[in-house]
């Protein structure tokens, strides 16, 4: 491997990881903002305590999942021009004005707000502070909008021309560059995963308390809502994500070859492998285990319709198969599972027995951390299987690199690779310890602590179990 | 003519970058003054003054790098590689201070850990900012549309003088700050510290000041040719006033006043920045104009800044106003 494949290399991996880590704070945060407006709402509506016990417990929560993803977003701002400072030059005038967008659309209302939300419900009122509740996750669903249009765009790049300076320049109107052919059913896979993600942990959060015999009201109401989520999305995502599927067939041909590991095409319907382990050099699905013509009635709703093999494309075209095999079908599997989990809960209201049917519990448990995971191999699935472009058929990646050696990316590497296990790590560890406790009633609030503050009431239930929760938050008392 | 929006979009820009400096300057100088502040409640105080505030403040940095990559991309493609250490010690020092206001309140038996991370953390984004500004006086080698110089270029001297020169000038704000919003102990504390810091910082900017026009033969020219004499003459003298407006101001007593007199220092230091390096993105090797953008990407996105931005100047103020007033120490039992 020569120095520069080595530069890439890590660059890539330090990219995969980094922006893996982040994703999953907002994978989390997008539903949970809305899932906080939901609570608030109802308790504005009915008035009661058990709406605001729910409401203060998970907001807990998110201050800290907003704020890990806050840290770990600003990485990725820096991130392009760091590693990828050509792609920034070359893509600059078309991605740039869209992540400003994003920033001004979105990042400010959700950092303008949180803190309102966070400390301000004494200081502004009922109303008030539920404006500011509504306009944090607004801001996290805008945010969403503008960074996967551009991700959308280096996967459909449309209204582009080159300019004297070889950059990827606007040559149409910014609404068809806004809205590029995938985008639209990016945006709507991308934030249903995201509120699927939610429920399936609030759902999880529920299940767990009630596997401990904590069946407070708030245990209660969570849980059940969970699962009309899970119920309701779950369906609903797997028609959309079909209908991206077919979205992707038609425009990156290549990556479904991957994800379906056809190698040769099949003019006479192409079958669906449930098993197999792709060899990229060999060409070759091992141990395949098919079901014949299903993948063609799946893509193309045709059990006999011509499906085309990654042999049709020129090897250096040609995504890893091996990896985007796996993550997809990882990313479906627990779909599937999902769908399962809500149908299960259906029939579990139906016998009425949606709070004691154990089995349940512990599957509703087991299922509670699957949505980060279906996201994450999701993602794999759609980067991975675009490569080598960083804009599809426009800008390889290996093109796109910045001038930087390899030791020292691999140093920088090093250092995001410990601070992100170290510090993530602690913070989802704070998060787990918050979920172990139960909501309760007289639920503690950051604004019971003093008029102003960022962090919220270390509720002594947690570090001191069973003493009375107190909302006092000096060094003393901490320590 | 129409209107020059490379010209318009580098004004935008500095705006954003003293927006950023001045906003997150002061939760970045809390952190570095924080290991000097008692434990207990003034830590508390003192973290509570800014914990509904810095995500905003912060959010000014991603608005820079995204101004910068959307209006001028090719800058942006040279500077974030060149210095490519300084920018990876920024973001990760962000990453623990952003964290540490969470995590202190969440586990009290390692909160002294996270004060530690959140003292550490801004001195090192503090110090790589101040490093990344003196990388770039005192230039950056470009080949073409790329960097061309080695991972170690920002390592000078000048750079760390203008990085130690930022800790300052970021403590002085912080402790104008907690001036500002706290009363009793901590506000008599950080009066201590802003008069040992204020004469520091004039010290700083003097040293600065006096190093960078020999840096690049441009500077000079700039300050010591007619018409620069016009303003490098006039222009100690204003800094010296403001100075001398800002000490007087510690021992008043209206304690909103000291920081709005460093303010006015920050602001000089911008103005002298803007009139060294104008009309260049890249100090002495690329002008605004030759790294702009296409007039398309401009025009979209100055449609939505003339909407958005003062929309969000304005929410700001209000989020501001809603924390406004001293952080109540009767709070704290």
């Amino acid at each position: 491997m020569t120095d520069a494949e080595t530069a890439l290399l890590l660059a890539r991996i330090q990219f995969a990881f980094t922006i893996s880590f982040h994703f999953i704070f907002p994978a989390f945060s997008i539903g949970l903002a809305s899932y906080l407006a939901v609570l608030e709402a109802l308790w504005l509506k009915t008035g009661k305590d058990l709406y605001l016990n729910l409401f203060r417990y998970w907001l807990k929560i998110f201050a800290i999942a907003f704020a890990m993803g806050v840290v770990s977003g600003i990485v990725m701002t820096y991130q392009f021009g760091t590693n990828w400072s050509v792609f920034s030059d070359r893509a600059g005038p078309i991605i740039g004005p869209l992540m400003a967008y994003e920033v001004l659309t979105a990042f400010f209302l959700e950092a303008g707000f949180l803190g309102v939300m966070l400390f301000g419900l004494e200081r502004v009122g009922k109303k008030l502070h539920f404006v500011a509740t509504c306009m944090v996750a607004v801001g996290t669903a805008i945010s969403a909008f503008w960074i996967l249009s551009v991700n959308s765009w280096m996967h459909t790049p449309v209204g582009w021309a080159l300019n004297d300076k070889n950059q990827f320049v606007p040559a149409a109107p910014w609404i068809e560059i806004i809205f590029n052919p995938s985008f639209p059913f990016r945006l709507v896979h991308t934030v249903i995963a995201a509120y699927l993600t939610t429920a399936l942990v609030v759902g999880g959060v529920g299940a767990w308390h009630l596997l401990k015999r904590r069946d407070t009201p708030e245990v209660r109401k969570m849980f059940s809502m969970a699962m009309w989520m899970a119920a309701l999305v779950a369906p609903l995502q797997i028609v959309v994500g079909d209908l991206h599927g077919l979205n992707t067939l038609e425009h990156q041909p290549a990556k479904v070859m991957a994800m379906e590991g056809h190698y040769e095409s099949h003019p006479n319907g192409a079958p669906l492998a449930l098993f197999g382990i792709p060899d990229d050099d060999e060409e070759h699905l091992k141990y395949a285990l098919e079901i014949p013509n299903l993948s063609s009635l799946i893509l193309k709703h045709d059990a006999n319709a011509p499906l085309a093999g990654l042999k049709t494309i020129p090897k250096d075209e040609r995504p890893p198969a091996e990896i985007v095999f796996w993550s997809f079908r990882v990313m479906v599997g627990l779909g599937l599972l999902m769908l399962g989990l809500g149908l299960w809960s259906l029939l579990a209201r139906l016998r009425k027995r949606l709070y004691d049917w154990t089995w349940l519990h512990r599957a509703a448990l087991l299922m509670g951390p699957s949505g980060f995971v279906a996201v994450i191999a999701g993602w794999i699935t759609t980067e991975v299987g675009r490569q080598p472009w960083v804009i599809y058929g426009l800008l390889r990646t290996a093109d796109a690199r910045a001038p930087i050696d390899a030791p020292a990316v691999a140093m920088s590497l090093l250092v995001f690779v410990i601070v992100y296990f170290v510090v993530f790590g602690i913070g989802v560890w704070y998060i787990l310890r918050l979920m172990g406790e139960p909501p309760h009633a007289g639920e503690t609030a950051p604004a019971h602590a003093p008029i102003r503050t960022a962090g919220i009431t270390p509720s002594r239930s947690i570090s001191r179990r069973g003493a009375d929760p107190r909302p006092d938050r000096t060094e003393e008392a901490g320590e | 003519m129409s209107l020059d929006l490379t010209i318009v979009w580098a004004l935008l820009l500095a705006f954003f970058v003293a927006m950023y400096v001045v906003m997150d300057g002061f939760d970045l100088g809390i952190g570095i003054l924080f290991p000097r502040l008692p434990v207990g409640k003034e830590r508390d105080m003192a973290m509570n003054s800014i914990a509904p505030v810095w995500d905003g403040n912060e959010t000014w940095l991603i608005l820079g790098g995204n101004a910068l990559i959307a209006a001028f991309p090719v800058a942006y493609a040279i500077i974030l590689p060149a210095l490519y250490a300084p920018v990876i010690a920024m973001l990760l020092g962000l990453i623990f201070r952003g964290v540490a206001f969470e995590f202190r309140w969440r586990d009290p038996g390692h909160r002294r850990w996270w004060d530690a991370g959140f003292f550490l953390g801004s001195l090192t984004a503090t110090f790589a900012q101040g490093i990344t500004l003196g990388a770039l006086l005192q230039g950056i080698t470009v080949e073409g549309r790329a960097y061309g110089g080695g991972w170690w270029d920002w390592l000078s001297p000048f750079s760390l003088l203008v990085g130690a020169s930022l800790a300052v000038g970021y403590s002085l704000l912080g402790a104008c700050w907690l001036i500002w919003k706290t009363e009793g102990d901590l506000n008599a504390r950080a009066r201590r510290y802003a008069r040992i810091l204020l004469p520091a910082l004039l010290v700083a900017i003097g040293l600065v000041s006096l190093a960078t026009p020999f840096l690049e033969a441009k500077y000079h020219e700039r300050w010591f040719v007619w018409p620069g004499l016009l303003l490098a003459v006039p222009m100690p003298l204003i800094v010296a006033l403001v100075a001398y407006g800002g000490w007087r101001s510690l021992a008043g007593k209206r304690d909103f006043a000291p920081f709005f007199w460093v303010l006015g220092l920050f602001g000089l230091s911008l103005v002298g920045l803007a009139v060294s390096i104008w009309p260049d993105v890249i100090p002495g090797r690329l002008s605004i104009w030759d790294a702009a953008s296409p007039r398309s990407s401009q025009l979209f996105m100055l449609v939505g800044s003339a909407v958005l931005v003062p929309l969000i100047l304005a929410y700001t103020a209000w989020s501001y106003w809603v924390f406004r007033g001293k952080v109540g120490e009767e709070s704290y039992h």
